[in-house]
């Protein structure tokens, strides 16, 4: 299992934490309470206090332990960064009208030739122009290459992302033949491959899909031994979050586990979020987020709205609790994977997501709980 | 490779035992005509007969309920079979020159049919020499000579072998080859010429070592097998097709290719007959077909009976199929509608008797079994108790109703019987009545209907082994169609000579497509019935025995609801008769609503308690209230995009369909006017088939690979507005107080609305409702995301149970539903099934089928399953079929998985769409076409199961030691082995096999009906609409030509 933060791990310090906050040129020292590091909102106003910037538009930044600069904007990512700093939380502030968007993110210390991600990072010093774009927040993913830690290189896990827009997601599948490497030596073995993509589609905008790329898994179950309509069956089930697992026709492009992997925790990246580390598990699950699922109802008032998970009532309740005990042990840290959704925005919607994740347990009641 | 954990359930043991008290597979009988028959034999003193088919299966049928299944293990066709009469012992001919020798064996005193031997006709044998090709070994007849335990194998090469019956061990020495014939031929009929194949071997009735022997070229031989010389030869030069040797063996009748058939006489001593007695051919002087098969039968009051298949004059009937009986000056030309596969006449084989005295005629053609009473003037049918073509036109919906209470099933009986009175007479009753039914009396009536392309409607006793017909409804008649001319067709036939009887009742000829019945809805407690067709009609119906004469209120209902810019390019819709119109007694048309525009009725369901129907088509759904005869509500599903749905049929299929049908009519057109049919229907099939083929995949997609494009389901994909079920129920839909009529729709696009309904409520239960307008409110609107066709929607009380149908709370046939809130609606759509909660719509629970699996819903049904070990308890589960052909139960409303069960090839769309589930207390049957003319019958519960159970009164010569060679565990009775049958247990256990078993046995009384809570409320099993039955949907055809 592969846990980059624990709670209340780094202990040493219990009761306070030294706080290193750096706006322009000026380095502010403080501390907080580990234990209880309050809201976002009251950091906030407190770095504003300490570097008397009373009235400026800031954006708050925390270098993590790999050295990435990431960004504090909501009570979120601010638990995070302060039950992730060990021993001390570097925080940067800039001006939001001055604000270098780009800084943010993968490796960002590293081109500044921070000290900090020097010492960890000492291998990393090419330098690329930074294309000055928006806020992360302000865009969707459309894919991500997920799991890399825990897939063999040769492989690829796909995520397609499909919401709600126009877009096809554009790819076409057929059978074909791969060649497998048995204890009886090569055998060729029939399996399903991308026969095609869409001009202008999704599939093909990501870059990460191609022709004759062999399908191997759509949303964790395996496709061997199952038909072409099966598999175009599943795909389609799967379609408004589609996650492939592919053995790339091209095997030159493969994603190669950094060396960094070896010097941190060996946490896994998601590499193609804008280059925006991912915070929390590579957790997988088939169970995709059920708020992009949600099936509208239109009540009489005519008003349409999202389906709300239901509450458990007694008569589920022997069965629910056999989800409840399976949850437990993934409990530690339990956020949805929903690496899209917590990208950091505005912080009411937090609020929101915290009171649907124990709802969230509920719908894996299928028994077919995947995890690492 | 990264490993996933699955995290199910645990295997709990006591779950799983659990299971298996509950749930067991089993295909248990196959109900219907066998499809492609291809030989025929009769048993006259075990009365049984067998039916061998082109895939190399083999029935025995007895008496009704009497069945035994076989199948050979290479699928060659069965071409010939012969019983050992009495022994109940069976030998079959293969195409491949096999010969198989098939036991009825007793096993825990029932009977099963096993094969015992086989034998393959050597390559190399004696007189054909090493030099001979195989085909000159190629067995084409085979008499069996009973009393030597012999049998005689006549081949291709002109030579007769010999073989022991009990080992199937060729005699070598007595083998018959041409040359000894040849020798005692006069030089001139030799000259040179082979006899050409043996196509006739006859036995005589009183002398065994005699044996008459017919060689295509002409020759008869009659060989004396204990002398071994030449008796007697008939120098015949007319190719012979078969003979028939009289019962005193003075008479010799042969048929010719020519049409004829020749008379001679055997007495003439031992010179060689140069010419026959009589020689006719009947149907001259022009040239005739061949005359296939001839019977000689004379008769006790003087005369006697010819009876031959074909020999019809080649060019004006040469494509007629047909049967002719002579008698004296009485000729009646049987005209069959399907290919004569072959007949036989039931009658007295006693040697010692004078005469044969046929009774009966039995006729097996391509799709069906007719036999006639030829003891009765005019020869009448006699009604078949099964063995009934299912297909007689074909079938397009079905539905099964278990459980039917007594009062309904006697009136549907009675029904039945004025519509075709049974024959008064004793003597022509069925004459195949061979064997002991050893099952019990059935404790529960199931009814079985089926929805034909004719616009009837057929009801089957579906109780039995046996599926009998009881009633047969035709709509027809409520309206106008341009089938009127069938009536002067039938008088034109009558005038004609030959003297033409239609016999028969397989018509795969429909004048309208419009009135195929697309969905069939029975209410059991109140009689009413609703029958939905493809031009958008919803006929609501009522059981009434008495005749009457009466108006039929008509109404339509608008279904797009004023939307703009749609035309219809379809069908018109049916324009019913007007006026009074008389009906018979059964069920009777009371009002008819006509949906606009005149789709295809896709759903239909019907609450009588409320005297509401409510029905869907590809544009839209409405009620309508058939106590007031008015609309209560019309409701547009189209998409504004979708272009079509206005197009009428649904599919390519369809309206290739349509040009068959009409190709069809023309040829049945150019047939009244006595013009020869150009080509058969099967080769236009065929045609037909190919054209669809190559319609399907264009030339330039061969070249690439199949592909799939992978898309989510859009709002606008065509067909989304198509209403796929409708559901009625007393739930809570606006709040947790109050519950109340809901209506209920699902859409081809995932859309449910639920409609909460304003219906005067009925003073006391039982009575009809008060007089005042039903009203509709829509509740909800319920989208799913995934956009998957809604198969099917049912309301889960507090219990999680489903509720129960009208009528049954409330004349306590079932459990009241729990009504005290914390109500369920399951929706479950093609890709997944999904619990929420009511009058909330929140999701509670869900599995996802199509994203684990890979396979698609095609039908779903809530079902009772009760224990075999425990009499009280149940569980409700959920059943589904998959585009796979895999029967799979989940557990309501936890929808776990809980056991799969591979039922259908996944090739066999028709089977798939034709699967249709009931709501059974115990038995829990489905049952899906293996062939248009069969159901196959299946269980998925472990207890009561519905297989022929009988024995058979075998006297085989014991004293022949048989033990040593044949199997004593038989493969086939695996299926009962499994699932001990409580009705085995209880009355077989002294039923050894013994061949004095008397035969008043069976007089065990069926058990009492249990009355445990538990079955009480099984007993309310119903055929739930909650299914769609017997359609092919456009995706069906999509997976099958993609």
């Amino acid at each position: 299992m592969n846990r980059s933060h624990r709670h209340g791990a780094g202990s040493g310090c219990l009761g306070t934490m030294e706080v290193k906050s750096k706006f322009g040129a000026e380095f502010r020292r403080f501390s907080l309470e580990r234990s209880k590091p309050g809201k976002f909102e009251e950091f906030y106003g407190l770095l504003q206090h300490v570097h008397k910037i009373p009235n400026v538009d800031v954006l708050v930044g925390y270098a993590d332990i790999h050295g990435d600069l990431l960004p504090i904007n909501n009570d979120d990512n601010y638990h995070k960064a302060v039950s992730t700093a060990n021993p001390l939380l570097r925080i940067f502030i800039q001006k939001k009208e001055e604000a270098d968007y780009s800084a943010f993110g993968t490796d960002t210390l590293i081109k500044k030739k921070n000290v900090l991600t020097n010492v960890l990072r000492p291998d990393n010093h090419r330098k690329k122009p930074h294309i000055v774009i928006s806020m992360p927040q302000d865009f969707r993913p459309v894919s991500s290459i997920i799991d890399v830690d825990i897939l063999p290189e040769t492989h690829r896990r796909v995520r397609l992302y499909k919401y709600g827009m126009e877009k096809p997601l554009g790819f076409y599948i057929r059978d074909g033949s791969s060649v497998r490497v048995t204890p009886h030596g090569l055998e060729k073995v029939p399996g399903i491959f991308i026969s095609r993509l869409v001009p202008g589609g999704l599939a093909q905008s990501t870059g990460l899909l191609a022709v004759n790329d062999e399908v191997l898994e759509v949303n964790g179950i395996e496709v061997s031994g199952k038909s072409l309509d099966q598999v175009t069956d599943m795909m389609i089930a799967n379609s408004r979050n589609l996650i492939i697992t592919v053995r790339p026709a091209n095997q030159r492009n493969n994603v190669v586990r950094n060396s960094r992997t070896s010097g941190s925790s060996g946490q896994s990246t998601d590499n193609s979020l804008l280059g925006y580390p991912q915070q929390m598990e590579p957790s997988f699950e088939p169970e995709d987020e059920d708020s992009e699922e949600d099936d509208i109802i239109i009540e009489d008032s005519g008003v349409p709205q999202q389906i709300p998970k239901a509450v458990p009532n007694t008569e589920s309740l022997e069965s629910l609790t056999q989800i409840e005990l399976n949850f437990e042990s993934g409990q530690n840290g339990f956020i949805p994977s929903n690496e899209v959704s917590l990208a950091p925005v505005a912080s009411g919607t937090n609020t929101e997501f915290e009171t649907h994740a124990p709802d969230q347990k509920l719908l894996e009641e299928d028994g077919t709980i995947i995890t690492l | 490779m990264m490993k996933f954990r699955f995290r199910r359930q645990g295997a709990d043991p006591q779950r799983e035992k659990l299971k298996q008290e509950l749930f067991a597979f089993n295909k248990t009988v196959e109900h219907g005509f066998p499809n492609q028959p291809s030989a025929l034999a009769f048993d006259p003193e075990l009365r049984i007969m067998a039916i061998g088919t082109r895939s190399g299966g083999v029935k025995i049928y007895g008496a009704p309920g009497v069945e035994f299944t076989g199948l050979h293990n290479d699928t060659a066709t069965v071409t010939q079979m012969h019983f050992l009469p009495g022994q109940g012992r069976l030998l079959t001919l293969l195409d491949d020159s096999s010969l198989h020798l098939w036991e009825i064996v007793h096993q825990n005193g029932c009977a099963h049919l096993e094969e015992a031997l086989s034998f393959q006709l050597p390559g190399r044998l004696g007189f054909d020499g090493a030099s001979a090709p195989p085909s000159l070994t190629r067995v084409t007849v085979v008499l069996l000579m009973p009393a030597a335990d012999m049998a005689a194998l006549g081949t291709e090469g002109s030579s007769v072998f010999f073989l022991d019956v009990t080992t199937l061990m060729l005699l070598e020495g007595q083998t018959l080859g041409p040359d000894e014939v040849l020798c005692s031929l006069p030089d001139d009929y030799r000259c040179g010429k082979s006899l050409g194949p043996v196509e006739s071997l006859q036995g005589h009735l009183r002398d065994p070592t005699k044996i008459l022997i017919g060689y295509s070229r002409g020759l008869l031989v009659i060989w004396n097998q204990a002398a071994r010389c030449v008796d007697h030869v008939f120098l015949g030069n007319q190719q012979l097709e078969s003979l028939c040797w009289g019962r005193n063996g003075s008479t010799v009748v042969s048929s010719h290719s020519d049409g004829s058939y020749a008379v001679w006489s055997a007495d003439a001593g031992r010179s060689p007959t140069l010419q026959p007695a009589a020689a006719t051919t009947p149907y001259g002087p022009f040239p005739c077909k061949a005359i296939n098969k001839i019977l000689w039968r004379n008769c006790e009051s003087g005369g006697h009976f010819i009876i031959f298949s074909g020999g019809m004059p080649r060019a004006s009937y040469g494509d007629r199929h047909c049967v002719s009986v002579l008698r004296a000056e009485t000729l009646v030309t049987l005209d069959f509608t399907s290919r004569i596969i072959d007949f036989f006449t039931v009658h007295s084989t006693q040697p010692e008797d004078e005469f044969d005295d046929p009774q009966a005629l039995a006729v097996l053609l391509e799709e069906e079994l007719v036999v006639l009473d030829l003891q009765t003037p005019g020869w009448p049918a006699v009604p078949a108790p099964y063995l009934a073509p299912l297909h007689s036109s074909a079938i397009t919906c079905s539905a099964h109703v278990a459980n039917v209470p007594t009062k309904l099933w006697a009136r549907i009986m009675s029904a039945g019987e004025q519509q075709s009175p049974q024959p008064a007479s004793s003597t022509s009753s069925w004459p195949i009545t061979g064997g002991r039914n050893l099952a019990q009396e059935p404790s529960q009536r199931g009814l079985l209907l089926t929805g034909h392309e004719d616009g009837t409607v057929r009801f089957w006793d579906a109780s039995g082994v046996a599926l009998r017909p009881l009633y047969k409804l035709s709509t027809a008649g409520l309206f106008q169609t341009d089938c009127e001319h069938a009536d002067s067709l039938a008088q034109a036939a009558e005038d004609d000579w030959p003297p033409f009887r239609k016999v028969g009742c397989f018509d795969p000829y429909s004048d309208d497509p419009r009135l195929g019945v697309q969905k069939v809805a029975l209410c059991k407690y109140t009689a009413q019935m609703v029958v939905a067709g493809t031009a958008g009609q919803v006929l609501m119906l009522e059981l009434s025995d008495m005749p009457s004469e009466h108006a039929v209120s008509v109404t339509s209902v608008d279904l797009l609801q004023d939307r703009e810019g749609f035309t219809w390019k379809g069908h018109e819709r049916l324009s019913p008769r007007t006026g009074p119109l008389p009906w018979a007694a059964g069920f009777q048309p009371r009002v008819l609503v006509q949906c606009l525009p005149p789709a295809a009725v896709t759903a239909v369901t019907l609450h009588t308690e409320w005297c509401l129907v409510a029905f869907g088509t590809s544009h839209g759904f409405g009620v309508f209230d058939y106590q007031r005869k008015s609309p209560v509500l019309a409701r547009c599903t189209l998409h504004p995009n979708d272009s079509l749905a206005m197009e009428g049929p649904l599919s390519r299929v369809k309206s290739l369909k349509k040009s068959l049908r009409q190709s069809f009519r023309r040829i049945r057109k150019s047939r009244v006017s006595g013009k020869k049919r150009a080509t058969t229907a099967s080769s236009k099939l065929q045609e037909a088939n190919a054209q669809l083929a190559e319609q399907a995949c264009p030339h330039d997609v061969e070249m690439t690979p199949v592909q799939r494009r992978i898309e989510p389901r859009s709002a606008d994909d065509s067909l989304s507005g198509v209403v796929r079920c409708l559901y009625f129920a007393d739930t809570f839909l606006r709040d947790a107080a109050h519950h109340g009529p809901t209506m209920w729709a699902g859409t081809n696009s995932g859309s449910v609305f639920a409609y909460a309904l304003e219906v005067p409520a009925a003073a006391a239960c039982g009575e009809k409702r008060p007089e005042g307008a039903v009203e509709a409110v829509l509740g909800k609107e319920v989208q799913l995301m995934h956009r998957a066709p809604v198969v099917a929607i049912a309301v889960l009380d507090g219990r999680g149970r489903p509720l129960p149908e009208p009528y049954e709370a409330s004349r306590d046939l079932a459990q009241a539903p729990d009504m005290q809130g914390g109500h369920a609606v399951l929706i479950a759509s093609e890709e997944q099934f999904k619990v929420f909660t009511l009058p909330k719509v929140s999701a509670k629970t869900k599995f996802k089928l199509t994203a684990h699996e890979g396979c698609r819903v095609r039908k779903v049904a809530l079902a009772t399953f009760a224990s075999v070990a425990c009499e009280d308890y149940a569980e409700t589960c959920l059943a589904c079929l998959t585009n796979l052909g895999d029967v799979h139960v989940f557990s309501v409303p936890g929808l776990r998985p809980q056991v799969h069960y591979s039922c259908i090839r996944k090739e066999d769309i028709s089977g798939i769409a034709s699967c249709v589930f009931t709501r059974h207390g115990q038995a829990y049957p489905g049952f899906y076409l293996i062939s248009p003319s069969e159901f196959e019958r299946f269980s998925l519960s472990a207890r009561n199961i519905t297989e022929p159970i009988c024995s058979l009164d075998i006297s085989w010569p014991r004293s022949v030691t048989r033990g040593s060679y044949r199997p004593q565990e038989s493969p086939k009775l695996s299926q009962a082995n499994g699932t001990p049958s409580i009705i085995l247990a209880s009355q077989s256990c002294d039923g050894s096999p013994d061949p004095a078993h008397s035969k008043g046995t069976d007089t065990s009384e069926p058990p009492e009906a249990m009355l445990s809570p538990m079955s009480i409320d099984s007993a309310t099993s119903a055929d739930t609409t909650l299914d769609t039955t017997g359609d092919v949907t456009v995706e069906d055809v999509k997976d099958f030509l993609g």
